[in-house]
């Protein structure tokens, strides 16, 4: 198991430079610099404060010694100065980690609630109208986009039933979270009810359930102690993904919703092209994943006897 | 024979769907004693796992008993309600199957699996079904139980297994043990060592055995009494030494005659082994006349104008021919 997280960490160090990489390639080849940006929008900023800004930050260092220097000093657990706010990037981050941190939980826990059950239930009832009527719902689920049910949602629930608040992060209180929550959790919850109707058909066939059954048992204890388990293990790889990349899919959700967390920092930090907090916000990104990655990993060595990881 | 404690009359199983029912297995009749190990033998697709899931409860859709009695002891399985038969599984009736591999649960100890035969049918406390497994697992042979009780079945070989799915089908001294090809999926080498343990303590126990299996040859070598299904009809049925000896149905003839045996084959002067031309005739495709009419080398015109009844030979037994020998 040690060992298991000495690779994952390697695994992480490897994903996290290449990533940093590409950013830094990216912002490279598009067009527009940070100083560029000021003057953007018909500002009036002198060529004077524009060199003085380019020498100050160093960019006019060509792209390698740029690349190094960053490398270096997030080797160093340094993740730079915001150009534009001209805060240190982790400061900006802190923050907005546990509200990005609190909004996917709560997204996925949405997802697993609704979805599983849904699954669940239109396995069981396959072929019913319970079973259609869940699928139908869940593949709109997958197709509708995520900003535009959000704005259904917020049309409904705020403007309408004013049930609760439009949008923003109020006192970080429950009522400002449920809406992006929910519209965050919609393409999730649906994916994860199909796979579990998927997952609980597989083992409905599996011969251990015809055991199951020769035994004598009562369908809940066969549901119970047989079924319900087994399907899990098939779908616990699924929610990990699906948590996993909570963050980086709800970049356009915090926009949507003024949510102050890491998505809109980096879709902010984009316009601006302040590559430090573009690199920040990624780099929390990556790392999510690779963590809840790694749990997931962890979570099955609890759930299903027969993996060990040597 | 002994009092029968498993009498099925006119079982028919059918394939319902949304047009007419397609017939699967055709009013079979079987009627096995107390304690007795009666074979019923027949190609893949011949319908002898769906009498014996029939007989278990255990027919999924679109599969259905849609006639025929299968009287076990005095009650009639094919019509208690879902309920009852639920207790009499695993207590009075047991089934082993073929994949050992497959057939346990891959994320419950063994110990759990077979102790939980306990708890459904004995009201034990899993405290005290887990000590029923351990003699259990002793009972099949299994080395150190009791460490053995802790293993799930990942860490088990496919002989291994199988000597826990016959704990689990024993465990509640069952009146009829359905084994439905138990040694088709192991090794040669340790095949013969699980059929005597099953019939050891099927022994022991008074538990009537149904063995299942598409060779007639282990079948003849272990029962009193040998069925032969072809197509879901039962085309013989005596005792299994006069049907090894002296087939009756074509169909027989050709299965023991299929069966390799040392040097035969040299003396005859074949170069190739014997087999049966053709293959079975899917569901939908069942003749109105002799089902085998296709591939029989005794094949005439009656055989395929309408069924073909059932003659009770001298011997005892029956057979389902127009020209049985």
């Amino acid at each position: 198991m040690l060992q298991l997280l000495l690779r994952r960490l390697a695994q992480a160090a490897l994903t996290v430079f290449i990533v940093i990489s590409l950013v830094f390639v990216l912002f490279s080849v598009i067009p527009g610099t940070f100083t560029s940006s000021l003057q953007a929008d018909k500002r009036d900023v002198s060529q004077d404060v524009i060199e003085r800004l380019e020498d100050e930050l160093g960019l006019n260092d060509p792209l390698p010694v740029r690349f190094a220097n960053y490398v270096t000093d997030l080797a160093q657990g340094d993740l730079g100065v915001s150009y534009a706010t001209r805060r240190p990037v982790s400061d900006m981050l802190s923050g907005r980690i546990w509200a990005s941190f609190k909004l996917a939980c709560a997204a996925i826990f949405f997802a697993v609630c609704v979805g599983l059950p849904l699954g669940f239930i239109a396995a069981i009832r396959q072929g019913s109208w319970i079973d259609t009527a869940a699928m139908t719902f869940a593949v709109s689920g997958l197709s509708i986009p995520g900003f535009w049910a959000g704005l259904l949602l917020m049309y409904l629930f705020s403007l309408k039933l004013h049930l609760l608040p439009t949008f923003g992060y109020g006192s970080g209180g429950l009522s400002h979270l449920i809406l992006p929550a929910i519209t965050l959790g919609i393409a999730p919850m649906a994916l994860l009810a199909r796979t579990t109707r998927a997952a609980v058909l597989e083992t409905l066939n599996a011969d251990f359930i015809r055991t199951a059954r020769s035994k004598g048992m009562s369908e809940r204890r066969l549901v119970t102690r047989h079924l319900a388990r087994n399907a899990f293990v098939l779908v616990l790889t699924t929610i990990g993904l699906q948590f996993g990349s909570m963050l980086g899919g709800s970049v356009v959700i915090e926009k949507l919703f003024a949510w102050p967390g890491v998505g809109s920092l980096l879709i902010d930090s984009v316009g601006l092209r302040d590559i430090p907090a573009v690199q920040g916000a990624i780099l929390v990104i990556v790392l999510f994943f690779l963590l809840i990655n790694t749990l997931v990993d962890l979570a099955y060595l609890v759930v299903d006897p027969r993996i060990r990881y040597n | 024979m002994s009092e029968p404690i498993l009498d099925v009359r006119d079982l028919s199983v059918s394939l319902v769907g949304s047009g007419p029912p397609i017939g699967a297995v055709d009013r079979v009749n079987l009627t096995i004693g107390r304690g007795e190990v009666f074979g019923l033998v027949g190609e893949s697709g011949c319908g002898k796992s769906l009498c014996a899931l029939a007989i278990a409860g255990l027919l999924r859709q679109p599969m259905q008993v849609t006639g025929g009695q299968i009287m076990l002891g005095a009650t009639d399985l094919a019509t208690i309600p879902q309920r009852q038969m639920r207790r009499m599984r695993g207590d009075d009736v047991s089934m082993i199957f073929q994949e050992p591999m497959t057939a346990l649960n891959p994320l419950m100890t063994v110990g759990d699996q077979i102790g939980e035969m306990f708890v459904l049918h004995r009201g034990l406390s899993r405290r005290a079904a887990r000590k029923k497994a351990i003699e259990a697992l002793d009972q099949v042979r299994v080395s150190s139980p009791e460490r053995r009780i802790n293993a799930y079945p990942h860490q088990l070989s496919g002989g291994m297994r199988q000597r826990v799915m016959i704990a689990i089908a024993l465990a509640c001294d069952p009146k009829l043990l359905i084994a439905d090809e138990p040694t088709t999926a192991l090794d040669v080498t340790i095949q013969a060592e699980i059929v005597e343990l099953v019939l050891e303590l099927c022994r022991a126990k008074g538990t009537a055995v149904m063995m299942i299996s598409h060779d007639l040859g282990l079948v003849a070598r272990i029962c009193n009494r040998v069925a032969v299904m072809y197509a879901g009809q039962i085309v013989e049925e005596r005792a299994s030494a006069e049907i090894f000896n002296h087939p009756s149905h074509p169909y027989t003839r050709g299965l023991v005659d299929a069966l390799p045996r040392l040097g035969r084959r040299l003396e005859r002067g074949q170069r190739r082994l014997t087999e049966i031309a053709g293959v079975v005739p899917a569901l939908h495709e069942f003749p109105e006349g002799c089902r085998f009419a296709a591939r029989c080398p005794r094949v005439t015109s009656e055989c395929t104008a309408a069924s073909v009844p059932v003659t009770q030979l001298d011997g005892g037994g029956i057979v389902r021919c127009l020209h049985h020998v």
